[in-house]
């Protein structure tokens, strides 16, 4: 979006068009879609219909029967899903998700209003799935299901990033993300999908992760980032991979093994993990925590999730422990002991440093690595130098699926507060169950939708602006590795002057490790504060 | 369009009726018949509706949070919007019932030059919803005086307190008041504010008007013109007791109001008004956070193909032996 400016982004018209949303055909603007998919990728895994098509071609090579295929899909699953169902029948468009959307504040288009963007396919429901539809027409809300309908739900069901930050103002908790979630799942059966979901996906299946890195490539990752560590601190870590017997297997998202921000985050876990001595695994079967099926079908989100267990039962470990990211642990705690548990194979997690039992995990048996390293600084076990990160003035972003889906909270403050001295809260709107998306989750995280996502981001870019002007707030701390890798130029492009970290990066600055030397860079080769010189 | 669609429906029921009863004398219809028959589908159309949304399975457990999740006992733990046992959901549910609590978060987005968006407060949305509905149930209660005899003391008490101001004669009920200025309010803000009109459906607007409608003619009858209210008793308690009478005494406007009443019992169960009903049932709201502790089952939980170590292995092992990752097969 180098071409256009910031301050004619965020010149918004709110003023709906003149004719009525039915009659309004919606026009695919470049830089607001990412590219369709590549037929190997959804053959990968099975995917139906799997074929070359071009989203800016009339025609999309659609089968013959794609509408019966819809409908009968439609069909299915309100009976599958009650959350589905009911959404479709209870709405009373009252309003109060629409500007509670970081795409209809950011774009002014009225699709985007969470109201109409569950109404894009309510309306096609009323028509073939209720009497009143049927009859009535457009007058009970209905219309037909036309290819301009099916492109019209394309564009918006990728365009919606299922934060729910408009299910917590909802009187009835409609949840927007459940609509687009199951309308995903509906275009999946006639072979329209994005490339950046599904090529992560195939890699995903067949790799263990989103990024297709082979397991000697990983090696070779964690190779680089010990050697890094030695520059830094004169020590040298293990890295354990696919041993058995550990007490625990730690997994990550893997884009925290490839973008620059997830590479200090996961160079600071080693330190950390060294410097406790935790008994634990790493596993290049389970190299990604991280799941883009979600953002395809349940049953995909289901066969990509399976190996987490299938390996911590392969790896005889006590219990599993996750790293930060978002969607990965929406999956973890929402849906993983459903889908692939029960895990009786595993011991309910206890810390083997302070003896905290981890009660709210007892059975889905994954520890977040925020609450552990709580559990552990609350029980003093780590030794903290808070000064080596004060020259970074610090705020946090809340990522949408550890707030709406978690509560994740507390966990991650208490730790930021513990290694750093200069922590400043965005505005209470803005953050905890109220937080903005990134703008790019659900897998919108590609570059030909740049347009979409710096006006998706600018609520968030906002509120840091906000703080970074008041306190002179230099660094984003964050959760998520989708954040990691899409702030950094959504802070360039409206905030310049904030960079972004995970906060287990934070831990291994602050962490005073036995037998190091003595550091004069933090874990990004930058000088610490004070040694500007040396 | 849905707007002119709906007045003109509430009109065409109106006239309906007029006809009905002023030149075709069909009292017996409007009186008994119709709203015998429309409270049955209210009643059989309610309980349909729930026991079909009942049936369909909950297949995962996904509460939306909206405070701090149960964790370590240092870390204060946000048990109403986070609820981490079925008493906390049942505090969640009544704050979301009787106070609609999401509601009472609503903030107004505004940008300004800069750019600088900022969230207000906005608390008018959830104070029409709830003066309406309250005021609404009040309504109905004061009501119940023409299907009991005696009259029971609550309803009594009730109507006192409602007329607490003693205006007027009759005396003016503030429930009427505010129920008319909240039916008001809940149509204009369709109207006037543009997102609003544009995500606007007949089916938004015809219970507006249908009960904006019932709201004026019950006003009207009260204050304005005379009604035959021991008529009317007579009348309300014979179809409680299933014993109808129809007194020739009871005016056209009666009919009208009975008749929009039966239209909205009708209408109810097929329509968006269901959310009394779908609310209770809503799994973002009625499910404890509590998904790491105890395992929710899907039932339709199926078998899948997945990709096993197994063949991970046979596909990459080479790669591994040689760089020292250990292996199942060598």
């Amino acid at each position: 979006m180098a071409e256009l400016k910031p301050e004619e982004l965020a010149k918004i018209d709110y003023k709906p068009q003149k004719t009525g949303w039915m009659d309004t055909p919606t026009v695919f603007k470049k830089g607001m879609f990412c590219y369709g998919n590549q037929p190997k990728n959804l053959e990968m895994v099975g995917f139906p219909n799997a074929r070359h098509w071009s989203i800016l071609d009339e025609d999309w090579k659609l089968p013959q029967n794609w509408q019966e295929i819809f409908i009968e899909g439609l069909r299915e699953r309100i009976d599958k899903y009650r959350s589905f169902r009911l959404f479709l029948d209870i709405c009373v468009r009252c309003g109060a998700c629409a500007d509670k959307c970081h795409y209809f504040i950011s774009s002014g288009d009225p699709k985007n209003m969470p109201v109409l963007r569950a109404e894009l396919l309510r309306s096609v429901y009323k028509k073939y799935c209720t009497t009143s539809g049927k009859i009535m027409g457009k007058i009970a809300g209905a219309r037909d299901l036309t290819i301009d309908v099916l492109k019209e739900l394309w564009y918006y069901a990728y365009q919606c990033s299922e934060c729910r930050r408009c299910s917590v103002f909802c009187p009835y908790g409609i949840d927007t993300a459940e609509i687009t979630i199951l309308a995903r799942e509906l275009l999946n059966l006639l072979g329209l999908n994005t490339h950046w979901i599904s090529a992560p996906v195939a890699n995903c299946y067949r790799t263990g992760n989103h990024l297709g890195l082979l397991p000697h490539t990983q090696k070779d990752t964690f190779d680089e980032m010990t050697a890094d560590l030695e520059k830094v601190t004169g020590i040298k870590v293990d890295v354990p991979l696919n041993r058995k017997g550990a007490e625990v297997l730690y997994y990550i998202p893997s884009g925290d093994m490839f973008d620059e921000r997830g590479y200090y985050l996961t160079m600071g876990t080693l330190l950390y993990f060294h410097e406790i001595g935790l008994d634990y695994t790493w596993s290049t079967y389970l190299s990604d925590g991280g799941n883009f099926g979600f953002f395809t079908t349940n049953e995909v989100a289901k066969r990509l999730n399976a190996k987490a267990y299938a390996e911590a039962k392969r790896l005889k470990v006590k219990w599993l422990m996750g790293g930060e990211c978002g969607h990965m642990w929406r999956v973890i705690h929402q849906y993983m002991n459903t889908w692939n548990g029960p895990p009786d194979f595993l011991e309910e997690p206890v810390s083997p440093f302070t003896g905290t039992k981890f009660e709210n995990a007892k059975s889905t048996k994954v520890v977040h690595i925020c609450e552990f390293t709580a559990d552990m600084i609350k029980h003093g076990k780590l030794n903290l130098d808070k000064s080596k990160n004060d020259n970074l003035i610090v705020t946090f972003h809340d990522s949408c699926n550890t707030s709406r889906g978690m509560g994740f909270f507390e966990e991650p403050r208490y730790i930021i507060n513990n290694v750093c001295n200069n922590f400043y809260e965005m505005p209470e709107n803005t953050i905890r169950e109220q937080t903005f998306c990134c703008g790019c989750g659900s897998g919108l995280n590609a570059s030909e939708d740049m347009e979409l996502r710096l006006r998706g981001g600018l609520p968030r870019a906002n509120a840091v602006r906000h703080v970074h002007e008041k306190y002179g707030v230099n660094r984003l701390a964050c959760i998520c590795a989708i954040d990691r890798a899409v702030l950094p130029p959504l802070m360039d492009y409206w905030v310049p002057g904030v960079s972004v970290s995970g906060v287990h990066e934070m831990v291994g600055n602050a962490l005073v490790v036995k037998g190091e030397k003595k550091r004069t860079t933090d874990l990004r080769g930058e000088p610490l504060p004070g040694m500007e010189g040396e | 369009m849905g707007l002119l669609f709906s007045f003109f429906a509430v009109i065409t029921l109106g006239v309906i009726v007029f006809a009905g009863v002023k030149a075709a004398h069909l009292q017996y219809l409007f009186g008994v018949v119709i709203p015998y028959a429309a409270f049955l589908i209210f009643i059989i159309g309610i309980i349909y509706r729930v026991v079909q949304w009942g049936r369909i399975p909950v297949p995962f457990r996904i509460p939306t949070t909206a405070g701090q999740e149960k964790s370590f006992p240092w870390i204060k733990h946000n048990k109403i919007d986070n609820p981490f046992t079925s008493l906390g959901v049942i505090v969640r549910m009544a704050f979301e019932v009787l106070l609609f609590r999401s509601l009472f978060r609503n903030t107004k987005a505004e940008l300004r030059d800069g750019p600088k968006l900022s969230y207000g407060s906005t608390k008018w949305l959830w104070l029409g919803g709830l003066a309406f509905h309250y005021t609404f149930l009040v309504i109905l209660i004061r009501h119940l005086r023409l299907f009991t005899e005696p009259v029971p003391y609550v309803i009594t008490l009730m109507e006192s307190l409602d007329g607490f101001f003693q205006v007027a004669a009759p005396v003016l009920y503030l429930s009427d008041l505010i129920f008319l200025g909240a039916v008001t309010y809940l149509f204009l803000r369709r109207v006037i504010i543009p997102q609003m009109y544009y995500i606007s459906l007949a089916a938004d607007y015809f219970p507006l008007f249908l009960i904006g409608a019932i709201g004026a003619s019950g006003v009207l009858m009260r204050y304005f013109l005379k009604t035959d209210v021991v008529g009317i008793k007579e009348l309300t308690m014979g179809l409680i007791t299933f014993s109808p009478v129809v007194p020739q005494t009871i005016g056209t406007l009666f009919y009208i109001h009975l008749f929009l009443v039966s239209a909205l019992f009708a209408y109810f169960p097929m329509s968006k008004l269901m959310h009394m009903a779908g609310v209770f049932l809503s799994p973002t709201r009625n499910l404890a956070n509590n998904n790491r502790a105890v395992r929710h089952v899907n039932p339709w939980n199926y078998p899948v193909k997945v990709h096993t170590y197994e063949e991970y292995e046979d596909e990459f092992r080479e790669k591994m032996k040689a760089v020292g990752i250990p292996v199942e097969k060598e």
